[in-house]
């Protein structure tokens, strides 16, 4: 076993598992409050990605470019939700479904036709760009740390927006009974529609962050999303805590089970079937530790105290 | 039984259906043979779906996986008859045997764990065992892996029907239709299909009444997931080929748009559904209108999201709220 790769993959795990929980958070608030499935979570991560490559083309800078970016993504939000979700909050989730699978067929279309069919590369400034030593001997990219860094202050400013102020109050409650606070007048449209535009600021974040590692290119919002709505149903959906646990979950054992799982197959099996076998057997690791975590909870881990669901 | 307008509209797209090999004959363009022949196929396993979502109330989004399971034991038995000369493994029936015995044993795993969740819950581990099985056929380097796997021989059915014809091909494909549409039917209104509907409805009040949906649930989802495997070993015969893609949840995805369009829980939804899905698909890229020097066909789905999204809002049983509805008489 090679511990310096072991411990190089676990920071991959971390990375991998902020960028999902800065997805899974909006889904997660914007299934657990209004009731929503919401499949275009994965294009508005998408236009993150895209807005940053345009918006660092324009200002030569990408810490800029990531400025613009999320209060762009947060409006496009807003008005995706005031045009076409607003009315499918009452609307049951197969409705949701389609609609939203619509959006996802309109982004990509959109975004073929604006950016044209080939992917976008977004440049990283030099000081991002270096390696840094935090293990001796092992460089690890700065960007990735970067990621890092970036993924646990979020959900540090979550956890106090949530938990600490007046509108984390709001979410709460919504996420328990939204009648009820309806009924206690507070203007929950008007919640809806900023809670679904901090969701979508975040999923922007994560897009633009992902953008400079993976690569900007049409569709790469679907595959994530799975893995994103993977990680609210393991967690409990409508819960915070429940998606950052099931994120580095999901992150940790995607990540070190690719890179382990060869080596840990070939105890069982010869050579050539286990180097064919494992990244299959990885890819369905996380839908098998869901299947498991459903067939003894049905409600996910930490299913949000509340009524209605 | 009064035969009503319906009847008439249902009858003659059957009749039009039979006749459609006749018909690109006389225009000279085998391709909408094809293209129907695939139309016909995704209607039987939209047909298969709906009882799960249209009258059961189950959102099943891994349901394109059945339809891979059923394709890939064409595929795979091609393959060896191919490569390695086992003949038994052409035999159509041994192969439909193994569509139709596969996919039902999938589906009661996937069922009997899937069914003890609800509503999203339900949705999500659906997908997420679709999910599963299409990552496993990327996985078999052996059969293509995500490249897919070319059938070159097509199910031998012993000299009773010849599947490399095409229009044989097509009027097994037509007729499979038809015992479909007629065991749904019988299926619906059977005292089990009741239930199923019942459970739709009310849960509660069945189990008041003494009923236990969970083993009416599962048998409704075995019997949809085996028709789905019948419709991929077809698919694979029709397309000769077969690959993960079959299995994507995107296709689960195309499967519920087409139940969606055509109007659920009714019989004849999902066909005109299925229809409508992909001669919209075959429309939509074909319009010759070029803005600017952008062909617009080309980007048809920047259209179809949108009347997606329009038909969930303001046309909420699809098609079939505009043909003519049968008198309520109970």
């Amino acid at each position: 076993m090679n511990w310096l790769l072991l411990l190089e993959q676990i920071l991959n795990g971390f990375q991998l598992g902020l960028l999902l929980f800065l997805l899974a958070a909006g889904l997660t608030l914007v299934f657990g409050i209004m009731d929503m499935v919401n499949l275009a979570h994965g294009s508005l991560y998408m236009m993150g990605a895209y807005f940053c490559a345009t918006f660092t083309g324009w200002t030569d800078s990408f810490i800029l470019g990531a400025i613009l970016t999320l209060p762009a993504v947060f409006i496009l939000g807003v008005v995706v939700e005031m045009i076409a979700l607003r009315t499918l909050y009452s609307r049951d989730h197969l409705d949701q479904v389609m609609a939203t699978f619509g959006l996802i067929l309109f982004f990509n279309e959109a975004t073929r036709l604006i950016w044209g069919p080939i992917g976008l590369v977004i440049p990283l400034p030099d000081f991002l760009n270096e390696t840094v030593e935090i293990i001796p001997g092992a460089p690890y990219p700065a960007f990735r740390l970067a990621i890092i860094l970036v993924g646990f202050i979020v959900a540090g400013l979550l956890y106090f927006i949530v938990a600490r102020t007046k509108l984390g109050m709001l979410i709460r409650a919504g996420a328990s009974n939204r009648e009820m606070i309806g009924a206690l007048g507070i203007n929950i449209r008007l919640l809806f529609t900023l809670v679904f535009g901090l969701g979508a600021a975040l999923a922007g974040l994560a897009g633009l962050m992902a953008g400079p590692i993976l690569s900007v290119e049409i569709g790469m919002g679907e595959s994530i999303l799975i893995l994103t709505l993977v990680v609210i149903v393991i967690g409990g959906i409508g819960s915070i805590k429940g998606a950052f646990i099931a994120a580095i979950l999901i992150g940790l054992i995607d990540t070190v089970g690719r890179s382990f799982l060869p080596e840990i197959l070939n105890l069982v099996l010869p050579e050539a079937s286990a180097a064919t076998a494992a990244p299959a057997i990885s890819s369905m690791m996380i839908y098998l530790l869901m299947t498991l975590v459903l067939a003894i909870k049905p409600q996910g881990l930490f299913p949000p105290r509340g009524v209605g669901r | 039984m009064t035969i009503s307008s319906r009847h008439i509209l249902n009858t003659a797209l059957l009749v039009f259906l039979g006749l459609i090999p006749f018909i690109t004959d006389w225009m000279g363009d085998s391709f909408y043979t094809g293209l129907v022949a695939r139309i016909l196929i995704l209607a039987i396993a939209a047909l298969s779906l709906n009882l799960l979502i249209g009258y059961g109330g189950m959102v099943s989004f891994g349901h394109a996986a059945y339809i891979g399971v059923g394709a890939y034991c064409v595929g795979i038995g091609a393959f060896h008859a191919f490569e390695d000369g086992i003949d038994w493994m052409l035999n159509g029936y041994v192969q439909l045997s193994a569509a139709l015995l596969g996919s039902a044993l999938i589906a009661l795993i996937i069922g009997a764990i899937s069914l003890r969740t609800r509503g999203v819950y339900f949705i999500m581990i659906t997908m997420a065992f679709s999910q599963m099985l299409y990552f496993s056929a990327v996985g078999v380097e052996t059969y293509g892996a995500d490249d897919g796997l070319t059938i070159y021989l097509r199910s031998d059915m012993l000299g009773l029907i010849d599947l490399n014809d095409e229009k044989s091909l097509y009027y097994l494909i037509f007729a499979s239709l038809l015992v479909v549409l007629y065991l749904m039917h019988r299926l619906v209104e059977s005292p089990f299909g009741n239930v199923i509907r019942g459970t739709r409805s009310n849960e509660a009040r069945m189990r008041a009444i003494g009923f236990s949906p969970y083993k009416y649930r599962l048998t409704a989802f075995v019997i949809a997931g085996t028709i789905a495997g019948y419709a991929g070993f077809l698919m694979a015969n029709l397309n000769d080929f077969v690959s993960p893609d079959m299995m994507h949840w995107t296709r689960s995805g195309d499967l519920i748009i087409m139940i969606v369009l055509g109007g659920m829980a009714s019989l004849f939804g999902p066909l005109y559904g299925a229809l409508a899905f992909l001669m919209l698909e075959e429309l939509l890229s074909s319009i010759p209108l070029t803005i600017g020097g952008l062909h617009v066909g080309e980007y048809w789905q920047l259209i179809f999201g949108p009347l997606l999204i329009l038909i969930v809002l303001f046309a909420r049983n699809g098609i079939d709220s505009f043909l003519p509805q049968p008198r309520k008489s109970s």
